[in-house]
């Protein structure tokens, strides 16, 4: 129901725009930007927690990370607070110096000292993200031996086995790696809390943007770091509104109240490119759109049926209308730009295929099966059409509608038929996307639970592999590894990966120098000007 | 109160009495009321799947990291302990502290409530500015033209989405006549030179005698209050026209129409006075609905209110903001409740004189 009135209302605001004249405009001040966005998605502001989209962005404009990558080709690695590196002989201790002369918007200092910190605090506090430095064997019962401050401007990272230093340098790049003020966030700490509770709604960084003040679903205000020591922004003031509605971020785009919609729909995108006070930017982003198959259904743990699936989605029409400009057909686990990255997209809407292997597996006629979708408008869309093309091989797929929670909830616990949903890789090295090809322990209550677990899928020989990839040392060894899982797991496995996200965001055409980069912490801001 | 041998101050001793028995079933009423309505809210949340740890954690947590805040929030006790810790803290005025945003859920509710405040009261000025009136004349010419375009307009008010209609007057008022500010509360320029008081933009700037940026604020909520407003006036002039009909038709209107007295005076003054007895209730309800917050016109008027507060934390199953939100409801629509039955005292000399209800 509400999805319908949205949908009428978004055709009635296209419909007049077209027959009314134009759109009477005003315009943002000129030392600031204005961003219109989703936040409702953001519950603090501390690296140490931060996991979600928009607020990675937001720390991304105003903390730096310990490490950092070309934007272009994330192959490159440079410093950022980090100077120098080198790998001890046994492959297990990364010894680090960091840049002198670096001051945090407070005007304290910075130096090894609050890098430790940074990664020490983030290990104990154990948030979300805490996971990618606890992969290198860190707890917060020897996090204190293995990070350690070796003089004012260098200290070691010691790590449980000799992983590939990419993984580790790549790892430091993630917003949990962020350089907090040690002096003013322990000022601000209650109860050994490292300063968390502050943290969560305050700002202790030394990046090109400070943070003044977050009101939980309205605005997030940035202002100028002036003890930053890269480029100074042109920008004064970043400002984030929180507005849900796309037909209204649209509308004030075109009237000039916002330099930058976030959330437009494909339908809005293509109105807006007829315009020329607006320019449509796109970013590759690691996202991957993809069905899973759990591997308890006696149907699609046939491995006929999970490959007549592959054939059973009509991949370019999909990318072509309902998702125009927001994704690319992409059938690997790994995202394009990636280490190891396999460039191979075999599968496209064959209908006589998937029968001729439905027969072989005994099921000429098809079979009932269920498929979990989150109620947004792009997933119930796309569900929608892969149950139409499935349907002409006979499979019959009951859609059961849910919101994001519930269906996570079901595909957590197992207990779906099909799931689709998306992926977006927690940094920048494979690894991160080595849960589709890895499950250590398929019994109900393991340890860790990759998405491979989460389909039953009992892949020994895949997860060895997968497993001795993030400990080669040699890149292109590495690369190599990556390639051949890629393969394997693409013929094989219950997932059925179609797409890799873009991401669009509609810009005023006189705002320059808006980066969407492939992560969410690398859109940046920091070098825009306006004319 | 036949018997004219009791003395008087005997029946001042009664008349006390019935009122002290009148307030604590009232009392009782409303406590009741409050642990119904929590009660409720408590299971409803509780059946529905969807896990609040992962709201809070995120799907990549590692499932060490899950174990503790699912401990952290106490979701390891039965079902019923939950449910009495969290009413044993409310009574002692502690309302938790809300699991997502990770703020006190009583200063998340004081900041959105001011927003839904502000706007349903505006809106439901402007619904019974218009609807009143437009429900009498209805009544007065019914059957005839001017009442069947009331009842058009105020069935197209009814029966419109709300979500639509504001975003055609968004395109239409803001982007295309300019008459009216976009959406959101006021202009960033303005942000931050009201100093926060109640919370409600226009009373804070009025106050403090910003009047440029209450002109601001008022150009950005008269769209969606008057929109708001729109559909509480169809149905409050529904209504109106509903009771008029009836007190139209009563012999003391006919007999007041014998004895010569103006028929303006009939109808504004005699037949009004007794159908604003109901009127009242239909009044303080839709604003009772109006201060519940509006989901739609909040999102799409990127309005920071209670409705859009609400439906995030229910959404991710974010029990303390969830119910405190609905103890504020709860709270607003007992309260609407003894002010109609106090306006019933006011309005109905019948209630006054029994002392009973109408």
């Amino acid at each position: 129901m509400l999805l319908r009135a949205r949908l009428l209302a978004a055709v009635a605001v296209t419909t007049l725009c077209l027959f009314t004249p134009a759109v009477l405009t005003a315009e943002t001040p000129t030392d600031t930007i204005i961003q219109a966005w989703t936040l409702d998605d953001m519950i603090s502001l501390d690296p140490a927690e931060v996991f979600e989209f928009s607020a990675s962005e937001i720390l991304g404009n105003s903390y730096e990370a310990i490490i950092g990558y070309d934007l272009k080709d994330v192959s490159k690695i440079f410093g950022v607070v980090a100077d120098t590196w080198t790998m001890s002989a046994d492959g297990k201790t990364m010894s680090f110096t960091i840049k002198q002369g670096k001051k945090f918007a407070s005007g304290n200092p910075m130096t090894a000292k609050d890098v430790v910190f940074s990664l020490v605090r983030a290990v104990k506090l154990d948030k979300s993200p805490a996971f990618i430095l606890g992969q290198f064997g860190l707890t917060a019962d020897n996090v204190d031996a293995m990070v350690k401050q070796t003089g004012d401007y260098s200290f070691d990272f010691t790590m449980d086995q000799a992983y590939a230093p990419t993984f580790l340098l790549y790892c430091l790049t993630a917003t949990v790696a962020s350089v907090v003020d040690e002096k003013l966030a322990m000022e601000n700490a209650v109860d050994g809390d490292f300063g968390y509770n502050w943290l969560k709604t305050n700002y202790a960084g030394s990046g090109a943007f400070t943070i003044r003040e977050w009101r939980a679903n309205e605005s997030v205000v940035m202002e100028r770091n002036d003890n930053y020591d890269g480029p100074k922004p042109a920008m004064a003031r970043a400002i984030y509104r929180h507005i849900p509605e796309a037909a209204t971020q649209r509308l004030l785009l075109e009237k000039g109240d916002i330099d930058v919609a976030r959330d437009l729909l494909p339908e809005e995108i293509a109105a807006l490119s007829a315009n020329p006070d607006i320019t449509i930017d796109t970013g590759v982003k690691g996202t991957i759109f993809y069905l899973a198959l759990n591997q308890k259904n006696e149907f699609l743990g046939k491995s006929e049926v999970r490959e007549a699936m592959k054939y059973l989605v009509d991949y370019q029409a999909i990318a072509d209308t309902i998702l125009k400009g927001k994704v690319a057909v992409h059938q690997t686990f790994l995202p394009k730009g990636f280490l190891g990255e396999l460039d191979s997209n075999p599968y496209s809407l064959n209908v006589e295929k998937a029968k001729e292997l439905l027969a072989a597996a005994g099921l000429p006629d098809g079979f009932t099966v269920t498929m979990d979708t989150r109620n947004t408008p792009d997933v119930t869309a796309v569900a929608q059409a892969v149950q139409q093309t499935m349907a002409l091989a006979g499979i019959k797929l009951e859609i059961i509608p849910g919101d994001g929670g519930q269906t996570l909830e079901k595909y957590r616990a197992r207990t779906h038929d099909i799931y689709i949903g998306n992926w977006g890789p927690d940094y920048q090295d494979p690894h991160t996307n080595a849960t589709f090809a890895r499950n250590p322990d398929n019994s109900d209550t393991p340890a860790a639970k990759p998405l491979a677990w989460r389909n039953a899928w009992v892949i020994p020989e895949l997860t060895a592999k997968a497993d001795a990839a993030v400990l080669e040392t040699d890149g292109e060894k590495r690369a190599a590894i990556y390639r051949e899982l890629q393969d394997e797991h693409q013929k094989t496995s219950p997932f059925v990966i179609m797409f890799q996200e873009s991401e669009v965001a509609a810009i005023r055409s006189n705002v320059k120098g808006y980066i969407i980069g492939p992560s969410f912490n690398d859109n940046s801001f920091r070098g825009v000007t306006k004319e | 109160m036949t018997d004219l041998g009791s003395s008087q101050s005997e029946g001042r001793a009664s008349a006390l009495l019935a009122f002290l028995w009148k307030a604590i079933k009232l009392l009782a009423t409303i406590a009741v009321t409050f642990l119904g309505l929590l009660l409720v809210t408590f299971l409803i949340s509780h059946v529905i799947a969807v896990d609040p740890v992962l709201a809070v954690v995120g799907d990549r947590a590692s499932q060490a990291t899950y174990d503790k805040m699912f401990i952290e929030m106490g979701l390891d006790r039965p079902l019923y302990e939950q449910f009495f810790i969290y009413v044993e803290k409310v009574l002692s005025g502690d309302f938790g502290k809300s699991f997502l945003t990770k703020k006190y859920v009583i200063d998340d509710i004081a900041r959105a409530f001011p927003a839904t405040l502000e706007l349903a009261t505006l809106a439901i000025i402007i619904g019974t500015a218009f609807g009143v009136p437009l429900g009498i004349i209805s009544a007065v010419k019914a059957g005839k033209p001017i009442d069947q375009i009331v009842r058009i307009i105020g069935l197209i008010g009814y029966s419109a989405p709300i979500f639509w209609l504001g975003l055609l007057g968004l395109l239409v008022f803001y982007a295309k006549l300019d008459w009216i500010s976009g959406p959101g509360r006021i202009d960033i320029a303005y942000e931050y030179s009201i100093s926060p008081g109640t919370g409600m933009l226009l009373v804070d700037s009025a106050l403090q005698g910003q009047w440029e940026a209450f002109g601001n604020a008022f150009s950005h909520i008269i769209l969606p209050a008057s929109l708001l407003g729109y559909n509480a006036m169809a149905y409050i002039s529904r209504m109106t026209r509903s009771f008029m009909l009836t007190e139209l038709a009563q012999e003391y209107v006919t007999t007041a129409r014998v004895k010569g007295v103006p028929e303006w005076r009939i109808i504004w003054v005699h037949a009004l006075r007794n159908a604003a007895v109901p009127l009242v209730t239909v009044i303080a309800f839709s604003y009772g609905g109006l201060l519940e917050g509006s989901v739609l016109t909040e999102t799409v008027f990127a309005w920071p209110g209670l409705g859009l507060y609400l439906t995030n934390s229910l959404q991710v199953a974010d029990m303390n903001a969830v119910l405190g939100g609905t103890l504020v409801i709860g709270a607003i629509f007992v309260g609407l409740n003894l002010l109609s039955d106090l306006l019933y005292n006011v309005l109905d000399p019948r209630v006054r004189r029994r002392g009973g209800k109408p």
